[in-house]
């Protein structure tokens, strides 16, 4: 069976590799000595010596962007010098120019913020050795998990320490709009894409051969983040394939041997954006980044931010992966300059690698006791006794531990012990009253509207949310399979196949579902639930076995704001939403409903106020055609078919069987 | 550059053509004239290949029995016989270079079995019938074990590792016949599809497909067609420079008979010492001089085949004919499959008047290619011009026979200082281009400045004749190298392929490295050998030419491992854009990828050619489809 590796892949006997606390080294000898230490890294072993601006040349001179420029001056009408003009503005605002002095700079004032920050930053040795080895065989393409600004100073700051290649790193355009911070950033080796380019031609040959240059060249390692920006939520992002697509297409293409993709996972025991995140999945805009911001940030100085742990995953050779999965031949009719549209099969490999390195990067995140108590507080708004809290963690971490979390639990502490730090680290977030936990909410002051009240209780939330949604992908399939049995019309695992395969498809936007692993997912999730003794599959039933219940009804609750969430904006499409309804209007829209309805007392789900999950729900029912874009003028105006929403939010509320034909495998 | 115009020129020229043809190898008697040609033992139309090879070459090796390499007691590397120009030399860098490249040493030998034994090879399923009918027709044949294993093989390194070990070959041919003209050839063939033999055509046997080895499967008697003996020149023509050529002659004999008319062909494969005229047809072959002679399709005037459906030739001689598709390209590159080719008429040019070897240094193999490209871009390439990589520099260094005086070395040195210290090339990274110049004297001195003022613009500094000569001495004497390689458990091959310009570092750099991981992946202790060359130029892309060697020590099936390497470097190959080959053919060893590389259309339209001439598949070696 196919899916057994992937089992044996998510044991929970897994090896991982122990961490080392960074910090500890600079707590005890001079930060200046450690920013002017000699620093020289291993290449690889294939590199053209070349500085930054060199590169800017090769770039300019390249064979693909000739072409490009030739055709964008026939398409244009322009003259090929004012178009290779243009491309070397292009350049100029996007290149790097690393420089060691300004990482020295960096590494002087990292240490000194992340010594006031942190507790510790760990980081598995063993990952860097590995790296280490990498660099040297193959051009390396680091693909760390983005959750905050802090993420790639921070990779830098951990490849400095080590004496690894420092990366050249994709960032979004945005941060150079802070005018000093963003040439900083440009110095310690950032370089700078707009978000959108869509249709601009020679913008996107100018940046693919830019970064194609430095992979072919083994200049250093390339850094970027496949989630594309900060996922507000915690939750890993479906991946973004343009940058993947040009780092694998080299080796597609013959220029190098292979490609070494290194997934790093970077988990915050507390993340420095928490309340901010929070804010803005509400609506309300995210601050432009400036540098007097960042100064105002400084506050955030003052508090304990826990731990870090960054661990470097095992290289994933791209040659490898496409083993028979790519025939590389195909590109031997081609002139390599020039760009063409990836090929199906090319296409569906980077998805699925994309996907993959995901996955891995989610199996190495750190959990801390926190995100299962956040998971059980959220299950209880209203509150609960501490002990009945502290009783349920260790409830909880022995599943989580059952299903291969990588869960770092202090070592000989008492649980009580490990509960209270915990809860005096988020003191922001929840607080022991009478023997109570509960949820802290912001107390504004002033006369309070009902909204605004509303609107205080929902940060809270969803904060208290982005700690949960750290756990998800661990119980995402068996909880997913709980939910299916809870709504499939009878116990038979085809009925329950369908549920599955719906509540699959229903959230593969909100969750990291590689497409077409239904019936994998859904196997593993039964082999799971089976082996912790939830569910037991005698014939072809799945039936919950007597010491399931808390397990099932835990996993139920857990993913029930999603399917509350869902239901709001099934309901808000088929009750509320006007002809002519505009994309730009939809979010708006939908939290309005649903504030009124939580003012009303008719909903108890804050987490649907976030806009992600509204964005999300309507991506899937854009992608099962129960809602519909059509542009009309400049507008992209939706379209609903009322039935389809109805039978849908039936499905979600368990009163309509799926009507999924069975898939034969099964 | 050294110049010898003022040594005895007329001298030289009379010379010109035997140094051409064993000129690469021959025995160095007088240090300042260079070479002088030896008489060969051949008789007036006799040929050099004996009808009982094995009398004078190696049953279970590379070339002449009394040639080989060794390691004597001193540990110091020999060339052994009278025949080649490193004949009897020692060559003292040779034992160092071997022992660090391979981790080799010349202490842990692996000697090969003596002698065949007779009693290993399966008997002869003889068809009495056609034996019978064979007799009366007075055609000689045998039915010895000694004839039939030498024709039961090319010279694959399966196939020599075999031999060596002595070990039994599943099937061999079951008798051998040779006939002695083109009529023989259609007598035989009759008899064949007349009491349904199967016919293996055997040329030159240096085959390096498998193209010879018979088909485990086949129950009909098989029998070896040795042209051998069809090995005359019938005819020249002066006034249209073409010769009509007996199938069988071999490339050295061939060169040898034109040269006393004054003509060449020109064509000289890595293989013309033993290699044949219909061989070359048969698989496409091509010399190292193509740039001014042509490869063999475009050498070629006329071909008459014996095939089971009668002889297939055109009614003329004409240049270039506009009449359908060429019949000539069925025939070339057929591997034996269809027939015999028995006569061919192709073209000769008078010998050139002035011959010069060259050589060029680059900083790097990158500088290398793209001046070789450059050369092909203005269409000046020398009659050959080769850039061997840094491996196959050192490789060539290490056959540098012992200098006497002391005053060589020191130019030697001197010139080892100015390049890698005055012009800072490293030693480890540069690589040489060798070059060979043909024409009248003032047109080849023009034609180098042209190629050395190229070269310069790419880095490339001018390193003397010696060096590109010695380059092209490597490529005759590595097949003998390989056997004593062979003798200290070291086993090497070379392939290779073709590859549009812009793909040739990608390539050459992506297949050294697959063999690299490819090795560690199956255990092989010692880090490989491998190494390529640019051999070929052509306007739209080059021929590369790699060796692989490795130290087998430790492993159980050396053979199999080496074989599951070469598979994975030439799926590389395909996937860099390169050919399933340029020259080599197909034969058994890369039929797998024929659909890939054709389609499977093109496989079928082959197909139903073969089908047609030889419905009963009397030529069953079952290469190419």
């Amino acid at each position: 069976m196919a899916s057994k590796t992937l089992y044996s892949q998510r044991d929970p006997m897994l090896k991982r590799d122990g961490f080392e606390d960074i910090l500890e080294e600079r707590r005890n000898s001079s930060d200046l000595k450690y920013a002017l230490r000699c620093y020289a890294p291993v290449l690889y072993k294939g590199v053209t010596p070349c500085k930054a601006n060199m590169l800017k040349n090769i770039v300019l001179q390249s064979d693909q962007l000739h072409y490009v420029i030739n055709k964008v001056s026939q398409e244009s009408g322009k003259a090929p010098d004012i178009i290779q003009e243009e491309a070397s503005v292009i350049l100029e605002e996007m290149a790097h120019r690393l420089q060691i002095s300004t990482v020295r700079f960096f590494a002087f004032a990292l240490t000194k913020a992340f010594k006031t920050l942190f507790q510790h930053v760990c980081v598995n040795e063993e990952g860097i050795q590995r790296l280490q080895q990498a660099i040297q065989e193959h051009p390396v393409v680091l693909l760390p998990s983005h959750r905050s600004y802090m993420d790639f100073l921070l990779m830098s700051y951990i490849l400095y320490t080590y004496d690894l290649a420092l990366p050249v790193i994709a960032a979004g355009m945005d941060f150079m709009g802070m005018k000093f911070v963003g040439e900083m950033l440009r110095m310690s080796g950032a370089f700078f894409i707009r978000r959108s380019f869509g249709g601009d031609k020679l913008y996107w040959a100018v940046f693919s051969e830019y970064v194609k240059t430095m992979l072919r060249n083994g200049f250093a390692p390339i850094e970027f983040f496949l989630e594309g920006t900060r996922s507000r939520t915690c939750k890993s992002l479906t991946p973004k394939l343009g940058l993947l697509n040009i780092v694998i297409e080299p080796f597609f293409k013959g220029e190098v041997f292979d490609v070494n993709l290194v997934p790093v996972s970077i988990s915050y025991e507390r993340i420095l954006e928490e309340s901010l995140y929070a804010r803005e999945l509400l609506g309300v805009p995210k601050p432009k980044e400036s540098t007097s911001g960042l100064l105002k940030a400084r506050r955030i100085l003052s508090e304990d931010y826990g731990s870090i742990h960054v661990y470097f995953g095992q290289p994933v050779s791209v040659r490898s992966l496409a083993q028979g999965k790519v025939n590389r031949s195909k590109y031997n009719l081609f002139p390599r300059h020039i760009p063409r549209k990836p090929m199906e099969e090319t296409q569906s490999f980077v998805n699925d690698t994309a996907y993959r390195i995901v996955r891995l990067q989610e199996d190495n995140m750190v959990l801390k006791p926190w995100v299962l108590m956040a998971s059980l507080l959220l299950q209880n708004l209203e509150g609960l006794e501490l002990s009945v809290l502290t009783e349920q963690t260790v409830w909880l971490r022995g599943l989580a531990l059952s299903y291969a979390a990588f869960l770092d639990w202090p070592d000989h502490a008492p649980t009580a012990k490990v509960v209270s730090s915990s809860l005096a680290l988020h003191r922001g977030l929840a607080c022991v009253s009478g023997g109570r936990v509960s949820l802290v909410v912001g107390e504004p002051l002033g006369p309070v509207t009902p909204e605004e009240a509303l609107f205080n209780r929902a940060v809270s939330v969803l904060s208290c949310a982005s700690y949960r949604n750290q756990v998800l992908h661990v119980f995402l399939r068996p909880a997913m399979l709980a939910v299916a049995m809870h709504t499939a019309a009878s116990s038979k695992k085809n009925d329950v196949y369908n549920c599955f395969s719906f509540l699959w498809d229903m959230f593969s936007n909100d969750f990291i579902l590689c497409p077409g692993d239904t019936v994998q997912d859904f196997e593993e999730a039964c082999y799971l639930l089976v082996k912790t003794g939830a569910v037991q599959m005698p014939q072809q039933d799945i039936v919950m076995t007597d010491i399931g219940q808390p397990t099932l009804s835990f996993f139920n609750g857990l993913l029930e704001p999603f399917l509350q969430g869902y239901q709001v904006v099934c309901r808000y499409f088929c009750e509320e939403a006007s002809e002519g309804l505009t994309e730009k209007q939809y979010i708006p829209a939908v939290r309005s409903f649903a504030v009124k309805l939580i003012l009303a007392g008719n909903l108890r789900c804050y987490e649907v106020l976030s806009s992600d999950m509204q964005k999300n729900a309507l991506a899937a029912l854009l992608r099962m055609d129960a809602v519909t874009k059509v542009k009309v003028a400049d507008q992209v105006t939706l379209i609903v078919n009322k039935m389809a929403v109805n039978s849908i939010d039936n499905i979600l509320g368990g009163k309509l069987p799926t009507q999924k034909a069975v898939l034969a495998r099964l | 550059m050294a110049s010898d115009s003022n040594s005895s020129e007329s001298q030289r020229i009379a010379q010109q053509r035997l140094r051409i043809i064993a000129g690469h190898l021959q025995k160095h008697k007088d240090d300042d004239s260079g070479i002088i040609a030896t008489e060969c033992k051949a008789e007036a139309n006799k040929g050099t290949v004996p009808r009982k090879r094995q009398e004078i070459m190696k049953w279970n090796g590379w070339g002449y029995s009394d040639s080989k390499f060794l390691f004597n007691k001193k540990g110091q590397a020999e060339f052994t016989g009278k025949r080649y120009r490193l004949s009897g030399m020692v060559l003292p860098s040779l034992q160092d270079w071997f022992e660090n490249t391979f981790g080799a040493s010349v202490n842990h030998k692996s000697p090969a079995t003596p002698a065949l034994n007779a009693s290993a090879v399966p008997p002869a399923r003889l068809n009495k019938a056609f034996v019978e009918d064979l007799k009366a027709t007075g055609i000689p044949f045998s039915h010895e074990a000694e004839d039939r294993v030498f024709r039961a093989h090319g010279h694959c390194l399966h196939e020599i590792f075999a031999l060596r070990e002595g070990k039994k070959f599943e099937r061999v041919p079951d008798m051998v016949v040779w006939p002695n003209c083109h009529n023989d050839v259609v007598k035989i063939v009759e008899l064949a599809c007349k009491h349904n033999v199967c016919l293996i055509p055997y040329g030159g046997g240096t085959s390096v497909t498998s193209a010879l080895e018979c088909p485990p499967e086949e129950t009909r008697c098989i029998v070896s067609l040795d042209t051998s003996q069809m090995n005359r020149i019938l005819w020249i023509d002066e006034k249209n420079l073409v010769a009509h050529v007996e199938a069988g002659i071999i490339g050295q004999d061939l060169e040898r008979l034109l040269n006393e008319s004054g003509y060449c062909t020109g064509h000289e494969p890595d293989s013309m010492e033993f290699s044949s005229l219909g061989g070359w047809v048969a698989t496409r072959a091509s010399g190292m001089k193509k740039n001014v002679y042509g490869n063999i399709e475009d050498l070629v005037i006329h071909i008459k085949v014996v095939t089971p459906r009668g002889v297939i030739e055109k009614s003329c001689q004409g240049p270039r004919m506009s009449t359908g598709p060429d019949i000539h390209h069925f025939i070339l590159g057929s591997e034996g499959t269809l027939g015999v080719v028995t006569e061919v008429t192709m073209k000769i040019r008078p010998i050139p008047e002035y011959q010069k070897y060259g050589s060029v240094v680059f900083p790097n193999f990158e500088a290398g290619v793209a001046c070789l490209r450059e050369v092909a871009k203005q269409r000046c390439a020398p009659a050959s011009i080769r850039l061997m990589d840094n491996e196959q520099f050192q490789f060539g260094h290490a056959l540098k026979p012992q200098v006497s005086s002391i005053f060589t070395n020191f130019v030697e040195g001197l010139k080892k200082f100015y390049i890698t210290k005055f012009k800072g090339f490293d030693p480890h990274q540069l690589v040489v281009a060798t070059l060979l110049f043909e024409g009248d004297r003032e047109r080849v001195l023009q034609h180098e400045k042209q190629v050395y003022d190229i070269a310069a613009t790419f880095g490339g500094l001018a390193a003397g004749e010696d060096n590109g000569q010695r380059g092209y001495i490597l490529t005759f004497v590595i097949a003998y190298l390989r056997d004593l390689g062979m003798d200290y458990y070291v086993v090497a091959e070379s392939f290779e392929t073709s590859v549009p310009w812009d793909r040739v570092l990608d390539l050459c750099r992506n297949v050294k490295e697959r063999i690299n991981r490819e090795c560690k992946e199956r255990g092989v202790q010692f880090q490989p050998l491998t190494s390529c060359r640019v051999t070929q130029t052509y306007d739209a892309g080059a021929c590369v030419y790699f060796y692989f060697a490795f130290n087998y020590r430790g492993l159980a099936d050396p053979v199999h491992t080496y074989e599951q390497v070469e598979h994975a470097a030439r799926e590389e190959i395909l996937a860099n854009g390169g050919s399933l080959s340029h020259h080599h053919g197909v034969g058994k060893l890369r039929k797998e990828w024929m659909k890939e590389s054709i389609s499977s259309l093109g496989v079928g339209m082959l197909q139903s050619v073969k089908d047609y001439v030889d419905p009963d598949n009397i030529f069953g070696n079952r290469n190419l489809l």
